[in-house]
């Protein structure tokens, strides 16, 4: 039998979401074990259709195993758009109120379903699919652990689903980015040391000596957010059966506790696992080694080292206790020296080849994505300083810093993944459409570009005008005259999502094509135009 | 180059790296985290502070199932701007019950920590059902649902439990009231003595305007209502206070 176990497995757990669902204390919890019944009731009998009674050849253990990163970049691309759309939707509300239907699609049940679709559905799935990829190729082996690879893939989706339909459900711990409830975390906590296993396994049983510098920080990833996961989510459910739990920490420490995590996700989530990518996809894009292996080791190092405590940031002027602040604060400033570093180590690696970047728009996506990762990683610092902060805080300046981030550097150096992968993976030439990315790139950036800028000119405004007295001492402005001020701003950026997810749209259908085989007929990029070109070419 | 070769080690070590690796993350959460468990004057002492009558709990559920904190801040810091628009700066023993804390980080909508008593209780009813009625540039989603969603009074003592098991101090005489205080509190014709013993300051009202029913709404309003109303800062001691 090929998936006896699995389905075995898969039916236990299908019976224990029954069982959820039949006793459980609160109709919140009732309709999630239901959704969680059709979920892997359906897979359950996926699986068994597959099943076919011969046994199961030899698995070929020289080959890589390619399935679940196939799997894997769909899911990037199909969580991105998601995550995208609901971004759009989100802003679109902040505009126009009346764009909330109470209760399931208001404001405050769809944004975490934005911040975790973006960040756990879109960028996890990119980073255990080009972790799985990148492991196998610098360390020569195939994947260690087997169908395990599978079960990491699909306990992740069930892991987002879950999570996704509980905050409609209204479903949610309101710790930024860790809502998800109790039941919820232990599911992603064995999804999770599954997928540590698995890379450890097949980092142990390298052909290559050396551990290449893209896996240490793939390493670093998994086990910090492990721990990250595990103690930022301590808490007592009310029922076994329920949906509800309260935190194992109340007030300053659960505030700080939080921040540890929250800043740590961007850290361990959003930044070191993305630097990994780094690592592995500009040298290989561009066909040089990495500019200097000396600055990778001190780069990591110090990154990992520093990031951990720059958690009170979030947390400036509040009840936290000012030694804390101070030290959030010093150790920010500290870490712009190994993030630039970082990026330093990522453009150089084009030096001598930077004619690329007119030529080749995966470059292009790269070297935009490492820019923008600069500019970010030199913004959070001076955010950090106590004073900045005190205007900062609060205000859209703060959605600025993230989305310059998270639209330049996360969403950028994973659209030039995808691109990479795709040809690579179902074997063609070469992409479906080159041009195409040309296209993608230039409406992400200016998505990115009317994205911040307005949000920059919001978020510093409204600072200024909670803070505004006029010359009797009286605050000049009331609270909802900043909210009035804010309309056009947001406007704004809807406006640039909309671009930003047209781009988004243009990658599906390029990745779609490409799977399917097609090859666009175009000019390649950076040619000249046929004729008039011929012209001026020098003789050999 | 004795660096490069003593570091191969751990190139070719993948335990080790890995050991390693955690080692480094672990020492900054350690010295910023474990302290404020221990250190004494992390959340100073103040009069007034406690646990929250079993109906503003169900209302500060209810207040986390729909996000409000992805708007609304509850932490006044201490500049003159905020203190005179929200009111004294939000002190650590103000959210020592909090399991989470509810401090946010994005001020869409204004601040909450202290906007108990400052409108009627049929203002906020207004508010949540149509919140542009009231406030014209409002950009707040509206939540009329809750009148309309009974309250579930049978489970509020099992949440009580849950806090004490992490830490509150609800006493076994307040868990075997719980939903008898819960429904007091809603209906002012009730005897209130009990809950006013056993939870000091508590305000007993039909906060949703609506005597048939025990709803949502009346347990939001009463969250609302109570928020930063307990510590009395004529008798707060600034000096001692500071951390
Ligand atoms: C189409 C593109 C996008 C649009 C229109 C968009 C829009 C928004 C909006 C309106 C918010 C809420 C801001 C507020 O509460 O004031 C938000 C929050 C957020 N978004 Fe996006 N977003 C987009 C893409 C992304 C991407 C690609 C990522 C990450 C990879 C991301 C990460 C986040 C995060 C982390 C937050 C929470 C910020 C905070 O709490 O400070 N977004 N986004
Ligand atoms: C050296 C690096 C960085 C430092 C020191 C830093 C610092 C900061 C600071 C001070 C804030 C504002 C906290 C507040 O006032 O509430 C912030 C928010 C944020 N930053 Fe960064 N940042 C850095 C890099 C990045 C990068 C590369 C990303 C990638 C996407 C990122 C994502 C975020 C997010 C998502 C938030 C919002 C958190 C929230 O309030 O929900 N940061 N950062």
């Amino acid at each position: 039998m090929k998936y006896g176990t699995e389905i075995v497995f898969s039916a236990i757990l299908t019976l224990i979401a029954l069982l959820g669902a039949a006793f459980a204390v609160d109709d919140a919890f009732r309709y999630h074990m239901l959704i969680a019944v059709v979920l892997l009731g359906g897979f359950t009998i996926a699986l068994m259709r597959k099943e076919d009674f011969v046994p199961a050849g030899p698995v070929d253990d020289t080959r890589y195993m390619d399935g679940p990163i196939r799997y894997g970049v769909i899911a990037t691309v199909f969580w991105g758009v998601v995550g995208f759309l609901a971004g759009v939707l989100v802003a679109a509300q902040l505009a126009f109120p009346d764009l909330n239907l109470e209760p399931w699609l208001n404001f405050g049940r769809l944004r975490p379903l934005h911040t975790s679709g973006v960040v756990f559905a879109f960028g996890g799935n990119i980073l255990i699919a080009s972790s799985f990829y990148v492991v196998q190729r610098t360390c020569r082996t195939r994947l260690f652990g087997g169908n395990l690879a599978w079960f990491v893939f699909w306990g992740y989706q069930l892991f987002i689903v879950m999570a996704a339909t509980g905050y409609l459900l209204g479903i949610t711990q309101s710790r930024e980015y860790a809502e998800p409830e109790w039941y919820v975390d232990l599911w992603l906590t064995i999804v999770w040391v599954v997928y540590l296993f698995i890379f450890m396994g097949t980092v142990l049983r390298r052909k290559e000596p050396h551990i290449y510098v893209a896996n240490w920080f793939y390493m670093s990833f998994i086990i910090t957010i492990a721990m990250l996961h595990v103690l930022n989510n301590l808490a007592v459910p009310v029922s076994f059966v329920g949906s509800k739990s309260y935190s194992a920490f109340s007030g300053v420490q659960d505030a700080v506790t939080q921040w540890w995590y929250g800043h740590n996700a961007v850290a361990f989530f959003l930044t070191i696992p993305f630097l990994a990518m780094m690592y592995y996809f500009v040298p290989k894009q561009v066909n040089r080694p990495i500019y200097s292996y000396r600055l990778s080791i001190v780069h990591f190092w110090s990154i990992i080292f520093l990031y951990i405590w720059a958690g009170p940031h979030h947390l400036h002027y509040t009840a936290v206790p000012d030694w804390a602040q101070t030290l959030g604060m010093v150790f920010s400033i500290m870490l712009w020296m190994p993030s630039w570093g970082g990026m330093i180590n990522g453009l150089m690696t084009l030096s001598g080849r930077w004619d690329l970047i007119r030529t080749d728009p995966i470059v292009r996506l790269m070297v935009a994505a490492i820019a923008f990762y600069g500019m970010a990683t030199f913004e959070g610092p001076m955010l950090s300083i106590k004073s900045v902060n005190a205007l900062s805080h609060y205000t859209d300046w703060t959605i600025a810093h993230v989305h310059a981030g998270a639209l330049g550097w996360n969403g950028m150096i994973t659209f030039a993944a995808v691109y990479f992968l795709t040809p690579k993976l179902w074997g063609r030439e070469r992409l479906y459409s080159v041009r195409m990315v040309n296209w993608h790139f230039w409406l992400a950036t200016l998505g990115i570009v009317l994205y911040a800028s307005s949000m920059w000119v919001s978020g510093i405004m409204q600072g200024l005008m909670w803070r505004e007295y006029d010359s009797q001492g009286f605050l000049v402005y009331s609270f909802v005259e900043t909210v009035a001020a804010m309309h056009p701003y947001y406007v704004m950026r809807v406006t640039g999502g909309l671009f930003y997810l047209t781009g988004g749209f243009l990658m599906a259908w390029n990745v779609y094509q490409t799977i399917r085989g097609r090859v666009r007929d175009e000019t390649p990029m950076g040619a000249p135009a046929p004729a008039a070109g011929a012209a001026v070419q020098p003789a050999e | 180059m004795s660096f490069l070769k003593r570091h191969s080690r751990l190139e070719k070590n993948a335990t080790l790296l890995l050991i390693m690796s955690l080692l480094v993350v672990t020492v900054g959460g350690i010295v910023e985290i474990a302290p404020l468990f221990y250190l004494q004057n992390t959340v100073e002492k103040v009069k007034g502070m406690r646990p929250y009558t079993p109906l503003e709990l169900a209302g500060r559920d209810i207040y986390i199932r729909e996000g409000c904190y992805a708007c609304h801040s509850q932490m006044i810091r201490p500049f003159r701007d905020e203190v005179e628009r929200y009111g004294h700066y939000s002190l650590a023993a103000e959210s020592m019950y909090d399991h989470s804390f509810q401090w946010g980080s994005k001020r869409t909508g204004p601040d909450l920590a202290r906007v108990g008593q400052r409108y009627s209780n049929e203002w906020h009813v207004q508010h949540l059902i149509e919140p542009r009625a009231v406030v014209p540039e409002s950009v707040m989603p509206s939540y009329a649902f809750l009148k309309d969603r009974p309250l579930d009074t049978k489970g509020i003592a099992a949440h009580l439990i849950a806090n004490r098991r992490v830490g509150v101090p609800y006493t076994d005489e307040m868990i075997a009231n719980a939903e008898a205080d819960m429904k007091a509190q809603a209906d002012p014709d009730a005897d209130v003595s009990g809950l006013e013993a056993r939870y000091p300051k508590a305000r007993a009202a039909n906060f949703d305007g609506n005597k048939q029913a025990l709803t949502e709404m009346d347990a939001m309003v009463a969250y609302l209502q109570m928020l930063g109303t307990l510590v009395d800062f004529s008798t707060y001691d600034e000096a001692a206070g500071r951390r």
